[in-house]
């Protein structure tokens, strides 16, 4: 009906949609497979712009090796099943590179098919750029030749996690609430472990599990923490699942402290206010106040994408896109599999210090943060005056976990 | 319940007139033409469109099975997605047996999903068709969050929320086919689409078929001839479960995996308005509804970032001009397609297409410009809509799409006349034609 | 203990009251007109956001009076504008069909205008401190006035369907639709007028409730399905039921999430111990706390089973 509106809505961006669109340069596809539409689609929307952002830095550049990155998205519709039609359908307009990162599960599926597509029909073989999906065995027991994970997982994040609840002798007891679903139960199963290994003096008072953004009212769970004396609660919750808990420990007067992935996303920090102050901390690869200046990159990005919903969270992405055009100049080849090749063991150095691509098993190892919720920040989120001070970095050689892959690469 | 009876009594029947083979089997030898030729129409010959055809296949045994339910006995079920989930689960954790080495052929191990959805059929039916009306929609509901909640807390069965995988191709080898390419995956599923579609209608022309019409339409009647409604909504249940997890089964081999969400509400939900969109006065409704739902669901998302506002008024839109949905609008035609005068009213549609189309364009002028002002503004307000640039920011682009809306309207409205004229001239002619005896 | 006993017992409580003024509208709608109005959450929802906006410029005391009048018209428009205009609906499905793509209308609406993140819906000052603290756990404030106002709607709804005249025949088309017609009243009119009443209730409950919960274009979705469990639990055309129903729920559910124990435990404490290898292991581990989020629906199954009218339910629905 309107086919132009398609380019328009699907590459984010008018401009890009008129400047490229009919020229007959040859173009590298890339795919970016998210959800893009509904009401929980504020993740997808905005790692949509991150992701074109830099595709559009890299083409302003001259592209990779003389050709444009021609950037289509495709809406999951936050389903696995809809995830592989939009995988399919992106396999055929020519895309050879998929962009994907929230919800481990789609993650999950888009390997699944990716991995079969390219056993299936060699000469077309497609590679997954994942930026979020954070579930240890995507980079363990199922890594694949044709996955790579610019985000630190699970294990890594927990790795940093407890070295600050090492540093805190204050804590005894400590709480595990997560969500009950591949994510959850890794973020707790690590805590455990971890743990028992830096702090075995600290007793896990509770292993709770919650049904994905079902619980409404968190006052139950808060009574029960409270209830068990745990001074400190380990949480991998996201969304909902985050903003209600920490705001019922709030009413509830809870004085702990929270260990969170999450407490920086999206619509958090507002909902957890004043509240969180000097009680909540994360670990991230990166916050706004990492840097006492705004890398120029964050800054033109915010300025082009102006409004809260696009606050910036995804340093990873820039750090994906770099390494991969970093890639494609070495490999010298806009090819999949060369380029694959390429990533494998590519070492760059940014401006938080120097990452790497694992090869044995596809992770980055970048730094990552733990940090804390603080109203002395130079960059406040979100409309609020709250942000993120750091506490401890952990360089990226230190963040590795040994890995169970046996990568299975292609002759 | 339900809108109208099937058409099932083709009209040549009522005047006596013996039929031939080929006019009694007619629709299924089309049907299974189309299901044959379909996947190399330009268009729907790439993988994609083979995928999507796939899809719609699965959706309409899925849908059919529903419609046993809806349609034909006036149970209206917000969990039917419960037998369809459970019936793929069964199939991939067969296919990961097959994959391990059991020697069955990939096209079979759609059937273990029939197997499970037979099983749950009984089990939970049992329990939920003990009533009909309100409360057994209800009850469904409660059944459908149950089992949506097991699925995410018994990990070695569900695989929570990554589902559980295997893989098509690890099976024996049946005439050298692989099963890998989707067209030879479209046809296992075209060809099981085929077949319960054809039990399907046989079923509703068995006793127990013809006895749930009347359980829908007046079950205190059917208790007083000495049948027990209860028994008989149960035994549909079943069957509908039974074809439920046959599409289930279908799932499991054409996405080789399985998450949750296939049990869930959702899925239940979008089943009800793929069968109430086709019509469910209808035996073919359900398979238009599908075909309907499935390209609008995953292409509407291509065009437009407001595809749920959409979605939403369309449903609406259906529910409150077509309630015998896209069938009953088709079938509406049937009596008068022969007359001479059926092309007055093509015109006549003809005609209003226009200001309507117009109209349209209006509508979706205005919630387009919205909707990029509101959730894209980053994107500027210049945009292209109808191969035309246009500014946002500046009135000209609203007023135009108010003044289209508006004028479309209302010309819209004056051309009902001539639709509604043509309409009752093909009619008085069919119904000369009648009385008159001349056979069509 | 008693601590956790003490504050599961208020949190119960005011979750339930919360759930009440959120069901209460529509079992006024169910039970009298038959709607199951799947966009009664999408109302709950626009009560939410009405009150964050009108809260914005008029404070939160003018917004808590005038999202329900608002809620209210709404309610009024889609009945009068939209679900009369349905056909079919004797047999209710096309109702509901209808009122399901209201609820996605209504979300994308919410979306265009207040975008997709959840909106920072404070506790209005006033009520923004902890009003006791027992045993160490502070209670906040407005959630008294959450029961306060839960139970004066209550209270009010209560006089109102039994001592006024309106009340008196919307209460007899609650169980005898079809009497009060015969008997000469305009139902279509009472139809707009409960159906306003309904959304305007569910306007309240969003005003209230849009601080504790989250204010998001999902919150619809979320809360939707148990306000029909509470409806059908309560029993039709019963206020009191949906009283009982959801006070009931709301304790329950909280209580549940203090239960550590499993079927395993149970086993364990009749000296059976289950091996691992056990095919229903799984099943058996599942503790009564991870269970909570589903006790409304195996309420609804089990209610519908054993009493199909619910608790104080007058007819079958």
């Amino acid at each position: 009906m309107f086919s132009n509106l398609r380019r328009l809505g699907t590459a984010g961006l008018a401009l890009v949609g008129t400047v490229y669109a009919g020229s007959a340069m040859a173009e590298v596809k890339m795919a970016f497979v998210e959800a893009l539409s509904g009401g929980a689609a504020s993740a997808g929307l905005l790692s949509q712009k991150t992701v074109q952002f830099f595709v559009d830095r890299i083409n302003a550049a001259g592209g990779l090796n003389g050709e444009k990155i021609l950037l289509s998205s495709y809406d999951n519709k936050t389903s696995a099943q809809e995830t592989l039609i939009a995988l399919k359908k992106a396999i055929d307009d020519g895309n050879r590179y998929v962009f994907q990162g929230n919800g481990s599960a789609f993650a999950y599926a888009i390997l699944d098919a990716v991995n079969k597509n390219n056993e299936r029909n060699p000469g077309k073989e497609v590679v997954f750029l994942n930026f979020a999906a954070v579930d240890p065995p995507l980079t363990n027991e199922k890594c694949s030749f044709w996955h790579f994970r610019f985000d630190a997982d699970v294990d890594m994040k927990m790795a940093a996690l407890t070295e600050a609840v090492k540093g805190d002798k204050n804590v005894k007891k400590i709480y595990l609430l997560n969500q009950d679903y591949s994510f959850g139960r890794s973020v707790a199963a690590a805590a455990e472990k971890m743990l028992k290994e830096k702090r075995p003096d600290i007793q896990i008072v509770g292993n709770e599990f919650v049904p994905l953004q079902k619980v409404q009212d968190f006052s139950p769970y808060v009574a029960k923490i409270k209830a068990s004396g745990a001074n400190g609660v380990i949480t991998g919750n996201w969304g909902n699942d985050m903003l209600l808990l920490i705001k019922a420990g709030k009413d509830a007067g809870y004085n702990g402290v929270w260990y969170t992935y999450y407490a920086g996303g999206l619509g958090a920090p507002p909902a957890i206010g004043e509240a969180g102050i000097g009680k909540v901390k994360q670990v991230s690869e990166w916050h706004k106040d990492v840097t006492p200046e705004l890398d120029p990159a964050i800054a033109a990005f915010e300025k082009r994408f102006p409004g809260q919903e696009n606050e910036y969270g995804y340093w990873r992405i820039k750090t994906m896109m770099e390494m991969f055009a970093e890639a494609a100049k070495k490999a010298k080849s806009n090819d999949p599999i060369k380029v694959a090749g390429a990533l494998e063991g590519l070492t760059m150095s940014t401006a938080l210090g120097p990452v790497e691509m694992r090869a044995d098993n596809h992770q980055l190892l970048q730094p990552l943060f733990v940090s804390t919720m603080s109203n002395k920040v130079k960059h406040p989120l979100q409309g609020t005056k709250i942000g993120f001070i750091t506490d401890r970095k952990v360089d990226a050689k230190a963040t590795a976990v040994p890995t169970t892959c046996k990568m299975q690469r292609p002759s | 319940m339900n809108d109208g009876s099937p058409t099932t009594v083709p009209p040549t029947a009522l005047i006596g007139v013996q039929l031939r083979w080929w006019e009694k089997y007619k629709f299924w030898l089309i049907a299974a033409a189309l299901l044959v030729v379909l996947p190399h129409i330009p268009g729907l010959s790439s993988g994609y469109g083979r995928s999507l055809l796939s899809q719609m296949g699965i959706t309409a045994v899925f849908a059919l099975s529903f419609n046993l339910l809806l349609g034909q006995t006036g149970l209206l079920s917000f969990g039917h997605a419960v037998y369809f989930g459970l019936g793929a689960y069964a199939a991939i954790h067969l296919l990961r047996a097959v994959n391990g080495g059991l020697p069955i052929p990939i096209p079979l191990v759609p059937l273990a999903g029939a197997a499970a959805g037979l099983v749950f059929g009984i089990i939970f039916g049992s329990v939920t068709t003990k009533k009909a009306g309100t409360i057994f929609a209800l009850i469904t509901l409660g059944v459908v969050e149950l089992v949506y909640a097991a699925s995410f807390m018994l990990h070695g069965i569900f695989g929570g929320d990554e589902g559980v995988s295997a893989n098509r191709t690890g099976g024996p080898r049946l005439l050298g086919l692989t099963f890998g390419p989707q067209i030879q995956i479209y046809y296992v599923i075209a060809f099981w689409a085929f077949v319960s579609a054809v039990l399907m209608y046989a079923f509703m022309r068995t006793p127990v078929g013809r006895l749930c019409n009347a359980v829908r339409d007046n079950p205190e009647r059917a208790e007083f001839i000495g049948y027990n409604p209860q028994r008989v909504r149960f035994i549909v249940f079943a069957v509908a479960g039974m074809f439920a997890g046959l599409a289930g089964g279908l799932l499991a081999i054409n996405y080789e995996i399985v998450s949750a969400e296939s049990v869930g509400a959702l899925r239940s939900a979008q089943v009800l308005l793929a069968a109430y969109i086709g019509g469910i006065g209808h035996f073919i409704g359900p398979i238009i509804g599908a075909a309907v739902l499935v390209w609008l669901q995953v292409n509407l998302s291509d065009y437009t970032s407001a595809w749920l506002l959409y979605f939403g008024l369309f449903f609406m839109a259906v529910v409150l001009f077509a309630p015998g949905g896209l069938a009953g609008l088709i079938m509406m035609h049937a009596p008068i397609v022969r007359t001479r005068a059926f092309w007055g009213v093509l015109a006549s549609y003809a005609v209003a297409l226009v200001p309507a189309a117009i109209m349209l364009v209006g509508a979706v002028l205005l919630i387009e410009m919205n909707y990029r002002l509101s959730t894209q503004p980053e994107l500027g307000a210049r945009m292209k809509l109808f191969w035309v640039d246009l500014d946002a920011a500046t009135p000209w682009p609203w007023v135009t799409a108010v003044v289209l809306l508006a004028a479309g309207f209302y010309v819209f409205r004056k051309t009902w006349r001539f639709v509604a004229a043509a309409w009752t001239r093909a009619l008085d002619e069919a119904k000369a034609r009648f009385a008159g005896g001349t056979s069509p | 203990m008693i601590e956790v006993f003490v504050s599961s017992l208020l949190n119960g409580v005011v979750y339930g009251l919360l759930l009440f003024m959120l069901s209460s509208g529509l079992t006024l709608i169910f039970s009298m007109m038959g709607v199951l109005n799947i966009a009664h959450a999408g109302v709950f929802m626009l009560g939410a956001y009405i009150t964050y906006q009108i809260g914005k410029y008029a404070g939160f005391w003018v917004a808590l009076m005038l999202a329900p009048v608002l809620c209210g018209l709404i309610g009024a428009a889609i009945e009068r504008y939209g679900l009369r205009f349905v056909p079919n609906r004797k047999s209710h499905v096309p109702e509901i069909l209808f009122t399901f793509g209201l609820l996605y209308l209504i979300e994308e609406l919410v979306v265009m205008i207040w975008g997709r993140n959840p909106i920072p819906a404070t506790v209005p000052e006033a009520l923004d401190f902890p009003l006791f603290t027992l045993f160490g756990t502070s209670y906040p404030a407005y959630k008294a006035f959450m029961m306060a106002v839960s139970i004066g709607m209550f209270v009010s709804l209560y006089v109102a369907l039994k001592r006024t005249r309106i009340g008196l025949v919307i209460q007899a088309a609650l169980t005898h639709p079809q009497m009060v017609a015969a008997l000469g009243h305009n139902v279509p009119s009472v139809y707009v007028l409960v159906f306003a009443l309904g959304s305007a209730l569910a306007g309240l409950a969003g005003a209230i409730g849009g601080f504790t919960w989250l204010t998001a274009p999902t919150l619809a979705f979320t809360v939707g399905p148990i306000v029909f469990v509470i409806v059908i639990v309560g029993g039709l055309g019963s206020l009191a039921g949906a009283l009982i129903a959801s006070m009931l729920i709301g304790i329950l559910q909280t209580f549940a999430v203090v239960v550590d124990y499993s079927l395993r435990d149970l086993f364990a404490a009749l000296g059976v111990t289950v091996s691992a290898s056990s095919p229903l292991y799984e099943l058996y581990s599942i503790k009564v706390a991870q269970t909570a989020p589903v006790i409304p629906y195996l309420l609804l199954v089990l209610m519908l089973i054993v009493r199909p009218r619910g608790l104080l339910g007058t007819r079958d629905a």
